[in-house]
This record gives C-alpha cells, sequence and structure tokens, in this order.
C-alpha cells in the first residue's frame, strides 16, 4: 500500500519524463571515493543514477539494479557538479551606457548556447551556472541559472522551464568604483547607494498599489517591467548578487538588503576578511573569488586568500566562483585547493565549491550534493580534488556524460589546441563596458 | 652631499650592469630538506645546503654534509632554488591598475629600444613582495609587450629598497612585439606585415649607424645604439610572438639579421616547434593559464611539455595583466605545465635552471651548486600542490620571509 503510493508520487513528480525514463538504464558508480558534502566521504563508494536522478548513494554493499550499466571507477572521486555562482560565459551582455539601473534586462535573451565557455565549464566539471552580465553599472540585468548541459539554444540551458512565468536568474547589483562615472552613472559612493535606494522605495510603492488594487484590473498601475523585477526581490523571489569588494562597500549592499528586506548574496568580496563577523551577523552569504594576486584596480588592492578560512570561522555561507574570464573556468577547483591552503577546512572549502552555491541560487534541494532525489550532476576526478595533478575524467549533467577525458573531442577543451577556443574570439563585446 | 651620493650612485648606473653590492653580513645558514632539488642532477633526499655569505658553500646528502657549528639550521620537506621568472613587466606595472603605476608600456611610438627598464623600476612596489613570498627570487622584468620595441628589461632580485640594490643586470634583452596587440597601440603600423617592415627598417639604419659609427665622428643617436647591441648580439631581441605567422617572421627577422632570438608567448609555438627547434631558439612560453582568445586562443597547457620534447629550451613566464589579477605566479604556472605533461623535476627547470640561463643569469641562480647565489625557496610539501605552502625564502643568503603562505 505504502509502496504503491510511493510509485504514484513519484509518477506525478516526475510528469513526462516517466515513459523516457522507464526505459532508460540505470548507471551505477562502483569502486570510487564518494564526497556527498552533505555527509561525510565514503570508501568504495556506490552512486547510482536513473532518469536524470541520483536514487541511491552508499558504501560497498549499496544494491546495484540488475538492468544497471555498470562503470567500474575504482581509485577515482565522485564529488557533486561543482556550481559556479557567478561567471561570464555565454557571450552574452547586460545594460548599456543609456542609465545606471536596467532591472529588466535579461540575460538569458543574450546568450549563446554554443558559446565554448560551456565546454570549459564542462571540462572544469561545472555542471550549474549563474550567468551574469557585468558590474559597470548599478544594475547591470537578470542574471541565468543554467545547467551546463550540451545545448543549442538557451532553452536547453536554463534551469526553469517556462521563462514565461517563472523566475530564472537573479538580479547582478554592484557598488564600489566599477559602477561609477559620468552621468547617468553615479559620481560617488554616497551618490550610487541612494539612487538605489530611490529606485526600491519606488517599487515599494508599485507593490502597495498593486496590493490595492485586489486583483481589479482597472485599479492596477501601469505595467513597469523594472518595477516588477524589483518587487520579485521585496518578495524574496529574486536574489540580488551584489557585486562588491571593499569593507565599506561590503556593508553598505549589506544595509541596502536590510533596509529593503531582502539578504543579498555578496560576490568577490576581497575584503571579507575585514568584515567577516558582520557579513555572518548578517546571515549573508559571501561568494567570493581566488586570484593570484592583489590589485589590477583599485578596490581589489586588499585582496586575500585567507577570506575564505575569515568567513567559515565567522560562521558565514560561503562560496567560491570563477568570474570567468577573470579566472578560466576550467581551473575551477583550484579555489577550494586555495582555500586550505589559507586556513578553510576541508569539507567546507568542498561544500563552498558544490552545496555553499546552491544555497546562494536557491537551487539546494535539486542539486550541490550527492543525495537521493537530487539531479544526477556529479563529476569522476582521477584523485583528490584539492590536488593539481587531479584532472577531472567525466562530467555528467542529469545523468547524461557531457565530458569525457577520454574523448578527444571533449579532452581538448580541457587542455587546448589550434583554434580550439576561437569561438570566444567570436564574440564582440560592446556598449556595456569590460568590467566583470 | 646626499644629492651627490645620488648623483654618483645614478652614474654608476648608467656605466651599464652594475656590479652586484656585496650582501650585509649575516649568519651563516644550513637549511635541510627531505628533498633537495638543486637543478643540477637529481633530487638529493634528506639532503643540505649550506649557506655562507650570501653563497652556496656546500650541497649535499646530510649524510655526508656535517652542519658547522654556529650555522642557523633552518628546516623543509622540498627545497628549490629561488625561483626566476623568465618575464614580467612587476615593477614597472603595480598593483594599483592605474595610469600612475603603469610604466611598462610609452604609447608616443612604437620603436623605442632606448627606453632602459632601470629608469622605472620600483623596487617597494606591493607586487614584487607579493611574488617573493611565493618564491619568486629573481625577476626578468622591464617594458612590456604591445609596441615593435618597447624598450629594454632588465633583471632584478625581488628585494633591496632601490633599483641599485635589486639589480642583476642592467640590460638583459629588447623587447619586440610583433602582432596585432601593436596595431592596437599605435596608429602605425595597423598590420601585422606593415609592423614587420617598419622593424626591418629600423635594423637596416641601425646597421648603418653602427658601421658609421665604428668609422667615428657618428653623432650618438640613443635608438639606434640600442638596436646596434641587439645587432652586435650583446643583448637579445625578446621577441613576443603568439601565432604562426609572427613567430615565422620573428625567426625570419633573427635569420636576416643574425640576431640572439628569444621567442615570447609563442602561443602557437607547438605548431613549429621543429623550426624553432632549427633554429636553436629558446622559448619563454606565456603562462600555463593564459586566457584563451584573441592571439592566445590555440594556447595548450601542454604546450611546455611539447617544447620539451622538441628539445627546446623552455622557460615559463607571468607576462602581462592588464586587469585582475595584476600579475600572475610562475609557481601556479609551473604547476598546472607540471599536471599536463611535465615531470616535477622539468617543470621546476622552467622556473629555475633553464629560465635562468634563458635570461642569461645562470651563473648565478637557478640552481643550488656552490658559488652560485644563496637564493632558496623553502616548501611545506609538494611546491607544485596548491595546498602546500612556501614557508622561508632566502636571497643571497639573508632570510627574506619566513611566513607560511
Amino acid at each position: 500500500m505504502k509502496r504503491t503510493f510511493e510509485r504514484a508520487a513519484l509518477v506525478a513528480a516526475l510528469g513526462l519524463a516517466v515513459p523516457l525514463a522507464a526505459q532508460e538504464r540505470p548507471h551505477a558508480f562502483r569502486g570510487a571515493t564518494l564526497y556527498p558534502i552533505s555527509s561525510a566521504p565514503i570508501q568504495d563508494g556506490v552512486l547510482v543514477v536513473r532518469g536524470g536522478k541520483i536514487v541511491a548513494v552508499g558504501g560497498p554493499g549499496t544494491a546495484i539494479p540488475s538492468d544497471a550499466v555498470v562503470h567500474d571507477v575504482s581509485g577515482k572521486v565522485i564529488m557533486p557538479g561543482l556550481v559556479d555562482t557567478h561567471s561570464h560565459i555565454g557571450g552574452g551582455d547586460g545594460g548599456d551606457r543609456s542609465a545606471a539601473l536596467h532591472p529588466s534586462v535579461r540575460i538569458l535573451d543574450a546568450i549563446d548556447a554554443r558559446d565554448d565557455g560551456f565546454q570549459k565549464a564542462q571540462a572544469g566539471g561545472i555542471t550549474t551556472v549563474n550567468v551574469m552580465p557585468g558590474s559597470g553599472l548599478l544594475m547591470s540585468g537578470q542574471t541565468a541559472y543554467l545547467k551546463v548541459r550540451d545545448g543549442n539554444t538557451i532553452y536547453d540551458l536554463l534551469l526553469c522551464r517556462d521563462v514565461q512565468k517563472e523566475v530564472c536568474g537573479g538580479l547582478k547589483m554592484a557598488n564600489g568604483t566599477n559602477p561609477r562615472g559620468e552621468a547617468p552613472m553615479p559620481g560617488t559612493r554616497a551618490r550610487a547607494a541612494a539612487m538605489v535606494r530611490e529606485r526600491f522605495v519606488k517599487a515599494q510603492e508599485y507593490r502597495d498599489k498593486v496590493r490595492k488594487a485586489g486583483g481589479d484590473a482597472s485599479k492596477l498601475p501601469a505595467r513597469d517591467l523594472e518595477m516588477e523585477t524589483l518587487v520579485e526581490v521585496l518578495d524574496g523571489r529574486r536574489t540580488v548578487h551584489f557585486h562588491t569588494h571593499r569593507a565599506d562597500d561590503i556593508l553598505t549592499a549589506i544595509r541596502i538588503g536590510e533596509e529593503f528586506g531582502f539578504r543579498p548574496v555578496l560576490h568577490h568580496v576581497s575584503e571579507a576578511w575585514k568584515v567577516a563577523d558582520q557579513i555572518a551577523a548578517a546571515k549573508v552569504p559571501a561568494s567570493i573569488i581566488i586570484i593570484d594576486s592583489p590589485g589590477g584596480k583599485l578596490e581589489a588592492f586588499e585582496f586575500s586568500i585567507t577570506s575564505g578560512a575569515a568567513l567559515e570561522k565567522a560562521g558565514a555561507l560561503t562560496a567560491f566562483h570563477t568570474d570567468d574570464a577573470i579566472t578560466d573556468s576550467r581551473f575551477f577547483l583550484r579555489s577550494a585547493a586555495f582555500g586550505v591552503r589559507a586556513g578553510m577546512s576541508r569539507p567546507k572549502a568542498l561544500e563552498a565549491m558544490t552545496l555553499a552555491g546552491a544555497r546562494m541560487l536557491g537551487l539546494e534541494n535539486r542539486i550541490g550534493s550527492l543525495d537521493r532525489g537530487k539531479d544526477a550532476d556529479f563529476i569522476v576526478l582521477t584523485g583528490d580534488p584539492l590536488s593539481v595533478y587531479t584532472h577531472v575524467q567525466e562530467t555528467w549533467v542529469e545523468g547524461k556524460k557531457v565530458f569525457d577525458r577520454a574523448n578527444e573531442a571533449d579532452r581538448k577543451y580541457a587542455v587546448g589546441g589550434y583554434g580550439v577556443y576561437r569561438n570566444a574570439a567570436m564574440h564582440v563585446h560592446t556598449g556595456e563596458e569590460g568590467h566583470r | 652631499m646626499s644629492r651627490r651620493n645620488t648623483l654618483a650612485a645614478l652614474a654608476a648606473l648608467a656605466a651599464a650592469a652594475p656590479q652586484v653590492q656585496a650582501p650585509p653580513l649575516q649568519a651563516q645558514i644550513a637549511v635541510r630538506g627531505e628533498t633537495v632539488y638543486t637543478m643540477a642532477g637529481a633530487p638529493i633526499r634528506d639532503g643540505v645546503v649550506l649557506v655562507r655569505d650570501g653563497r652556496v658553500e656546500r650541497v649535499g646528502p646530510a649524510a655526508q654534509v656535517a652542519v658547522p657549528a654556529g650555522y642557523r639550521v633552518l628546516t623543509a620537506k622540498v627545497v628549490t632554488p629561488g625561483l626566476v621568472d623568465a618575464h614580467s613587466v612587476v615593477g614597472l606595472a603595480g598593483a594599483l591598475g592605474q595610469p600612475h603605476d603603469q610604466d611598462q608600456l610609452d604609447r608616443t611610438s612604437p620603436v623605442q629600444p632606448e627606453l632602459r627598464a632601470f629608469d622605472a623600476y620600483n623596487a617597494r612596489e606591493e607586487l614584487v613582495g607579493w611574488l617573493r613570498g611565493y618564491g619568486v627570487t629573481t625577476l626578468h622584468t622591464g617594458h612590456g609587450p604591445g609596441a615593435l620595441a618597447s624598450g629594454q628589461t632588465m633583471t632584478v632580485k625581488t628585494r633591496g629598497g632601490d633599483v641599485g640594490e635589486a639589480l642583476v643586470d642592467s640590460a638583459t634583452m629588447v623587447a619586440f612585439t610583433l602582432g596585432p596587440s601593436v596595431a592596437a597601440n599605435y596608429r602605425s603600423p595597423g598590420t601585422r606585415s606593415k609592423g614587420v617592415a617598419m622593424l626591418r627598417a629600423e635594423l637596416v639604419r641601425a646597421q648603418e649607424y653602427a658601421r658609421k659609427q665604428q668609422a667615428g665622428g657618428q653623432a650618438r643617436d640613443l635608438k639606434l645604439e640600442a638596436l646596434a647591441r641587439v645587432l652586435s648580439g650583446e643583448l637579445p631581441a625578446l621577441v613576443t610572438a603568439q601565432r604562426v605567422p609572427e613567430i615565422l617572421a620573428a625567426l625570419r627577422l633573427a635569420e636576416e639579421f643574425k640576431l640572439k632570438l628569444v621567442l615570447d608567448g609563442a602561443a602557437e609555438s607547438y605548431l613549429v616547434a621543429d623550426q624553432i627547434k632549427r633554429a636553436g631558439v629558446p622559448v619563454i612560453l606565456h603562462p600555463t593559464m593564459v586566457r584563451t582568445g584573441g592571439e592566445t586562443e590555440s594556447a595548450t597547457l601542454e604546450t611546455a611539455r611539447k617544447l620539451r620534447d622538441a628539445g627546446i629550451t623552455v622557460a615559463l613566464q607571468s607576462g602581462f595583466e592588464g586587469y585582475v589579477p595584476k600579475t600572475r605566479v610562475v609557481l601556479f604556472e609551473a604547476a598546472i605545465a607540471a599536471a599536463n605533461g611535465l615531470s616535477v623535476e622539468d617543470a621546476l627547470r622552467t622556473v629555475t635552471i633553464d629560465a635562468a640561463r634563458v635570461i642569461g643569469a645562470d651563473r648565478r641562480v637557478g640552481s643550488l651548486e656552490p658559488g652560485k647565489d644563496a637564493d632558496l625557496v623553502l616548501f611545506d610539501g609538494d611546491p607544485f600542490e596548491f595546498t602546500s605552502h612556501v614557508c622561508a625564502v632566502l636571497i643571497q643568503g639573508v632570510v627574506v620571509s619566513e611566513t607560511c603562505r
């Protein structure tokens, strides 16, 4: 009786996918060290996936379905597909220089799914990515949460199912020096904060009007795409991804979020090591970047690789990101190693590559750990995830292998070759700005 | 008085190739490592390096090298020679990325070989200390890519309060660039072939100048004088050339003008390795993790390995970075090369002895041998693992860094 009910629930949950899944054989991976992230590592583990989902994770005694395709991955390491909370692959753009705030601009309207950046991400073990517009504007537009599937169009990559009805990403904001400039840009930091606050006050008023109309179309305010987006932020349905470096800018981002009732995800956060306690106290997550030297611009001058350790100690939710092309998606795993080098614990450093990022995107129920029922997004590594000598051997997205280092057509995206990355040069980045 | 001293110091500098200043009096040091990569022979298990008066005194297994009384003993898992960054702009380019700290390229004219690196080097630059902290002790730095001839390079140690204290070699090479980056910085040359033609014309003028100068009575021309030093082979031509057409153009120029050529960047060098080998030209390869796009769209992680297999001397560089990060670290670049086909020892060569050879500093640095500068790096694990730390750095026998980072 109970089993029947479970099956019915499963059928309902999977919907149309069921007939296909029923035909598809499960895949079982046997012999690897598993890093589920949500629990301790499992030696000689077994991972079973079916229909794009994880159906079993456990030790050597875990049952393998009789019809499963069995992969002997002895000596290898399997961990969840990496989550990159901040990337610029896909050749997309964002708002232009006509204004400082562009909440209605969607990067999904400008992404090329065939951009070789996605192949690089697969080669680097990234299975979910938040593709963002740049940081040269206070609000450069809506971001897109993508699965790094093999895709032909943006629709093959999006995590959301219906772009017309769903919230398919976050909202990119920035403070500090990048968005400053001649009018209509703010000339100072304080002016920048005031402009953002004014816009959110308008959004509050817009929301009040909509609420007062109570469904009466004649009383609704005229439709305003920018206001609609900001109301999603106010209602907690769209996450703000806030580019911020300097300690005072970090606190400004937190302050604006507190005033309008949202918790931004802080991005880059070069000086997080100075204000880790404040970040933790505000319960605001921080997605940090590892770069090989400080500077390049004034506000990254006091960058330190110790930020990850400081945030861990303070108890803040911490993830890493590539900011590709600032750092290359293929080398994303370096971030965890540098985190540990500077004092992070191994479990937190690996969580920062996976589950922590999933939480920041509000996708922790679907991705970020090896748990039954989650999407079958995982990577097969040749060794310790923190070792430079380790390669991503295979990348699987929703039960489908999208990268295999044994296959030359895939391997070339990991190591390069004549004309391999030509695609990137074909995108002419104009309009917005050069800032990442 | 003080001004007179400064002038005297400047005069000494201008006299070219200033002599090494004697290091300050110091304690003698013994460095003991579970593995000592001397880069002159096989690694030594449980090795000892004795340091006396700033130089390597003795190197060998602990069983054979007794530590004299009074020596301070430092221990490490792994010991390597101080790292040599074969091409950087650090010290001319600073961390801030603002106009006032970016002196690696002058855009008023595309041919300026007379610009001297030591006239612009900031020994106290933040990035110099950053690199030192990661074990880089010798830096071949100066004018960057982006001009047909951007200026001279020099070799420094990553220590000292001013250029005089840091200097190893005041003029190491003249930096040339072929390719589209030149057209991006100047009105002319606007094309790659025009760039080659302009450079040939300048070199022909310099040949003429050198002939006349030998005859006597020739008025000095600093630009042609610098090019004449390249033509005579006194200064190698460091030619940044990423794609095959530019690499072949550089080889042609070297053949035509009998230049002592060092290829730089060389993203597509693996496609013409046999020709580079035949020309006997060493390569200062782009950072392994160079951004792929434009001229470097065909860069690979395996190029260092392929060139080495072809018998070409390969060094790695941090190169020039225009944004974030402001410099790369050759230790990390060599690590990625080691993860992509080079053995650990061969990857170390690209940032120690082979780098020293390519920049002509191997008599002093690049390996741990008696008489050489006591530049050492002490690691707490495999130097290439990103989880390992550099725990001490010695330059000429002085412990310049003793924090694990």
